[in-house]
């Protein structure tokens, strides 16, 4: 990086959010996104793409951010985070949960609101806006269904929707009480406008009955019976997916279904979508590559809710990816600090971290990474990249209603939110160089292919050569 | 043979690893009838008990094979687990160490804690029973046991390696709950044993199917085959759900009465980890009878866990 | 040499390589007999005489001993076995196979207790057998019988009856057998 320095100085705090006058190129290139593949470098000036021009057309006087031999993609967006501000600043905040964001391409990603205060009224969402205005990217508070998510009574949705509030949820818990699901469904259907609306508020699942999980820790199947670790059947996800479903279907409400780990959720989310409901699925990258064999280490990093899941269930899952039923790629970034993780399996918070290795983890394991032009189509059984990319970017941004902003194709005009992956890039997950407070992945000193070389928010480069600019 | 370093589980162990330690249990077997019955072997040693769950007997079967090895015991005892939320294992773990401690005896109510701590730690840690996981010592205890006193392997020749080929054994009871059915089964499966599981479905473990093992609800008529009849603790304390209508019904069907001993072969010994719950899952007058070998059971373990301490402690 | 030092691998054990021969079986025979004389002679006849060989290199021999002395005396004498491995100070030093019986055929208070072995050197099973005795009792007096006294002590320790003293290099090795003794090394086994 040539004139880094001159960047750094010409940076300036406008309105909280970070700015950068003067024209940036991100030259070598393959642009990668809903429009398909071409070979052009980007020109971005003033938070949005100035032009498109060909590889060998010069740009004086500006930021060149070397592309050679890599993706340039719409920012990544992710529909589920745990930024645990308020409340669990020992384990992320919002500052170094979106710098880890940025790290892992996302310019964009919806924060989960089960903090301490819960996010279940307006002035908590106000409160996470101001903190977020400097984050290195957008950070998309969700609100609760329920106060304080105790499943009971209804927060005040109305309120936060007007803050910009779409994703409403009651994650890490899941409604037990039918008659409250139905409640808020009709309700926030009411005001979402109907389905008519693009941007109307979604109803994000983590589908639980918690009388069939109780005190489980891991998937109920031969390795729990061998490891004497209490199960959590699929049944207690499966049950409620299909009220869930069944209750959207009677309101007109829009579903979201949470980290999606077993084959019925699949084969009902399939069935929803193939009737013409507004149901959607977000999958994690923890469960399309872990299995509950992994719970033999007793390592409570692999402790997680939804549980790592057996062999052919994972299969669904994955089957389900390439076949388009599920809608996005979700990382449920879980952030814990050593606290939580070093003590007693049984003990052990559940969660997984993930914004930082999920791009990683899905190129390593699904996606083609030879030269894009020649696998426009899947016929392996695995991604092309532009898959990916929509799994991970465009479809997402649709879900939480930031699209075209995020996710949008890349053209002159849109507003510059963009990732560079280099997809050949191997690297091992080094603890002391993640940004997130917490390193509870368990991808933890493991090699990793492809990795996030620049990230643009809103025209300004947040990641260059792999650095958080902070 | 390689030197193990820990003693987490059974299958850790290995065939080999249980033959050796039968092995090495039989050096140890003279000792309680000497005068004095302690050798110098680890003296200067430091083992510490890390109780984070109540347990009177193993606790004291352990102190008791330390002190007749000379080393020093320190015992570090949670009763209440509640307690412990929040605190570091890790933490815990190191101030032992920095105590002086040269292995660890840990059990705690969760499973795979011992595996945790051997992960962080560099001396041997002897698992003393985790959660619903393992107990390995005593499914040690128990095969020991079987081998000393059950009259088809006693024939056998002095120096032939340990089998359990042609013993059927059944174990009959919380199934689900019970860490000592994990190792047993496991042992028992490597030293050659058939192994039968009589319980209520409700106490079976989930996928039982992929155990190497018969299972029946029907115990009854299963007793005339056994060899071994070995009854587990009805664990109430572990019952967080209900999966038994009443004790009186699981008594009724599963329970050991006389009636039930008679149908069993003449040889046939019963045994059960303890504590016996007099009443639920064995009669009184059955828990007198000669071939209940629950003393035994509670002699050999001394017996056994020396030799693995010794197993780990002696290079 | 103990059938233990034979399983162990280099350095602590390997093949034995026999190099010369120290005593016929004839004398080694001819040695024991004299040995039983003196032990009836210095003890008065065979009244409270334990012998008790040191696993494994002395079992044989005391049997030997103990066949000699019971066709002198027409009388029963008790035998025993004693195995020292928890009682060595070289615990974790080197490797070690507990596995020889150790049978001790009464109480030892006021006994008189012969130990038998096959080599003395350093002294140090002596010295770990001395410990051991003490646990079963006291015994009114011990003594030590051996085949070969090669030197090298360690410990203050010293023989009350001695079928031969031979002065040996350290790294030499005797091996008793019931075909004589014989002298030579250690050499190390090829691993596979």
């Amino acid at each position: 990086m040539t004139n880094a320095d001159d960047l750094t100085r010409s940076f300036e705090n406008k309105a909280g959010y970070l700015k950068y006058s003067g024209e940036i190129v991100i030259y070598g290139g393959t642009v990668i996104d809903e429009l398909g593949y071409r070979q052009v470098d980007v020109v971005i000036e003033d938070g949005k793409i100035k032009q498109l021009v060909e590889p060998s057309d010069l740009v004086p006087k500006s930021l060149k951010l070397d592309a050679t031999g890599c993706w340039v993609t719409p920012g990544l967006v992710d529909l589920h985070a745990h930024l645990r501000e308020p409340g669990f600043e020992d384990s992320e905040c919002i500052e170094t949960g979106s710098t880890a964001a940025a790290l892992g391409g996302y310019t964009a990603v919806v924060a989960m609101p089960n903090t301490e205060p819960c996010v279940d009224n307006a002035s908590v969402v106000r409160d996470i806006q101001k903190i977020a205005a400097t984050a290195l990217i957008e950070v998309l508070p969700a609100g609760a269904i329920t106060k304080s998510r105790q499943g009971e009574t209804l927060s005040p949705m109305a309120e936060m929707a007007e803050l910009g509030v779409r994703i409403f949820t009651d994650d890490g818990a899941g409604i037990q009480d039918g008659h409250v699901m139905r409640m808020a469904m009709e309700y926030a259907s009411g005001l979402s406008g109907g389905l008519a609306n693009d941007n109307g508020i979604v109803l994000a699942s983590h589908a639980e009955d918690t009388s069939l999980s109780a005190n489980g820790q891991m998937h109920e199947g031969i390795w729990s019976s061998k490891l004497g670790i209490p199960g959590i059947l699929t049944q207690a996800e499966d049950v409620m997916v299909y009220r869930d479903i069944s209750l959207a279907k009677l309101t007109g409400a829009r579903l979201h279904l949470m980290h999606i780990s077993t084959a019925e959720s699949v084969r009902l989310l399939a069935l929803a979508k193939a009737e013409g409901f507004w149901v959607t699925g977000e999958v994690t990258p923890h469960h399309l590559t872990l299995t509950d064999e992994e719970l033999k280490s007793f390592d409570p990093t692999m402790k997680v809710k939804p549980p790592l899941r057996s062999s052919d269930i994972q299969q669904s899952l994955k089957d389900a990816l390439y076949h388009g039923i599920v809608d996005a790629v979700a990382t449920d970034h879980a952030p814990w600090s050593k606290q939580f993780k070093e003590c007693a399996f049984q003990d052990a918070a559940f969660g997984i971290s993930g914004l930082e290795t999920a791009l990683s983890v899905m190129l390593s394991s699904f996606c083609q990474t030879e030269q894009p032009k020649n696998v426009a189509q899947s016929n392996t059984g695995r991604l092309t990249p532009q898959e990916l990319i929509g799994l991970m970017s465009s479809k997402p941004a649709r879900i939480a209603g930031v699209y075209p902003r995020h996710g949008g194709p890349i053209q002159k005009g849109a507003v510059a939110n963009l990732c560079v992956i280099d997809p050949n890039f191997e690297w091992v997950v080094n603890p002391e160089e993640m940004a997130s407070r917490s390193t509870n992945t368990p991808w933890l000193k493991k090699k990793l292919k492809g990795k996030i070389r620049h990230t643009i928010f809103q025209g300004v480069p947040v990641v260059m050569d792999m650095v958080a600019q902070r | 043979m390689t030197q193990p370093k820990h003693l987490l589980s059974i299958e850790d162990l290995g065939l080999d690893g249980i033959r050796e330690i039968m092995r090495l249990s039989d050096s140890f077997a003279d000792l309680a009838n000497r005068p004095i019955p302690k050798v110098p072997a680890l003296r200067g040693k430091v083992v510490a008990n890390v109780f984070y769950e109540n347990s009177t007997r193993t606790r004291l079967s352990f102190e008791s094979a330390i002190k007749r090895l000379s080393a020093d015991v320190m015992t570090f005892v949670v009763a209440n687990s509640s307690v412990n939320k929040g605190e570091s294992l890790k933490d815990t773990a190191n101030t032992l160490l920095e105590l002086g401690a040269d292995a660890l005896i840990v059990r705690h109510s969760s499973a795979g804690v011992p595996m945790q701590i051997a992960s962080w730690v560099d001396v041997p840690v002897i698992n003393a029973g985790d959660g619903c996981h393992e107990h390995p010592t005593q499914a040690l205890l128990d095969c020991y046991s079987i081998s000393k006193l059950h009259k088809k392997l006693r024939r056998k020749s002095k120096n032939s390696a340990i089998s359990f080929n042609g013993l059927v054994v059944g174990i009959v009871g919380d199934i689900l709950h019970s860490r000592v059915a994990r190792s047993l089964v496991t042992a028992l499966n490597l030293l050659g044993a058939e192994v039968v599981l009589a319980a209520p479905r409700t106490m079976l473990p989930p996928a039982f199917e992929s155990w190497d093992v018969v299972v029946s609800n029907d115990f009854d008529s299963l007793l005339g085959k056994l060899d071994i009849v070995y009854l587990l603790r009805i664990q109430s304390e572990r019952m967080k759900v209900v999966s038994i209508p009443s004790l009186r019904e699981y008594t009724t069907w599963y329970g050991l009465s006389m009636k039930r001993v008679k149908m069993l072969q003449k040889d046939a010994l019963i045994m059960h980890p303890g504590p016996m719950n007099q009443g639920v899952e064995i009669t009184p007058e059955v828990a007198q009878l000669p071939n209940c070998i629950v003393g035994e059971q509670v002699a050999n373990g001394v017996i056994t866990r020396m030799a693995v301490l010794f197993r780990l402690l002696v290079p | 040499m103990a059938e233990r030092e034979r399983m162990l691998r280099p350095p602590h054990g390997g093949k034995f390589v026999p190099r010369s021969e120290v005593m016929s079986a004839e004398d080694t025979k001819r040695a024991i007999t004299r040995i039983a004389h003196e032990i009836l002679e210095r003890n008065k006849g065979a009244d409270n005489l334990v012998i008790l060989g040191l696993q494994t290199g002395g079992v044989d021999l005391t049997h030997r001993l103990a066949q000699t002395l019971e066709e002198l005396e027409q009388t029963p004498i008790q035998v025993g076995t004693l195995d020292v491995a928890f009682y060595r100070d070289d615990i974790g030093l080197r490797p070690m196979i507990p596995q020889a019986e150790t049978y001790i055929p009464c109480n030892l208070d006021n006994k008189i207790v012969v130990l038998v072995d096959d080599v003395l050197f350093t002294g140090r099973t002596v010295r770990a057998a001395l410990n051991a005795i003490s646990d079963w009792g006291r015994a009114s007096c011990i003594q030590l019988a051996v085949m070969i006294d090669r030197g090298h002590r360690e410990v203050p320790i010293r023989p009350d009856y001695v079928g031969k003293n031979i002065p040996t290099r350290r790294d030499e090795v005797i091996d008793v057998t019931e075909e004589g003794v014989m002298i030579g090394e250690m050499v190390k086994i090829k691993r596979q």
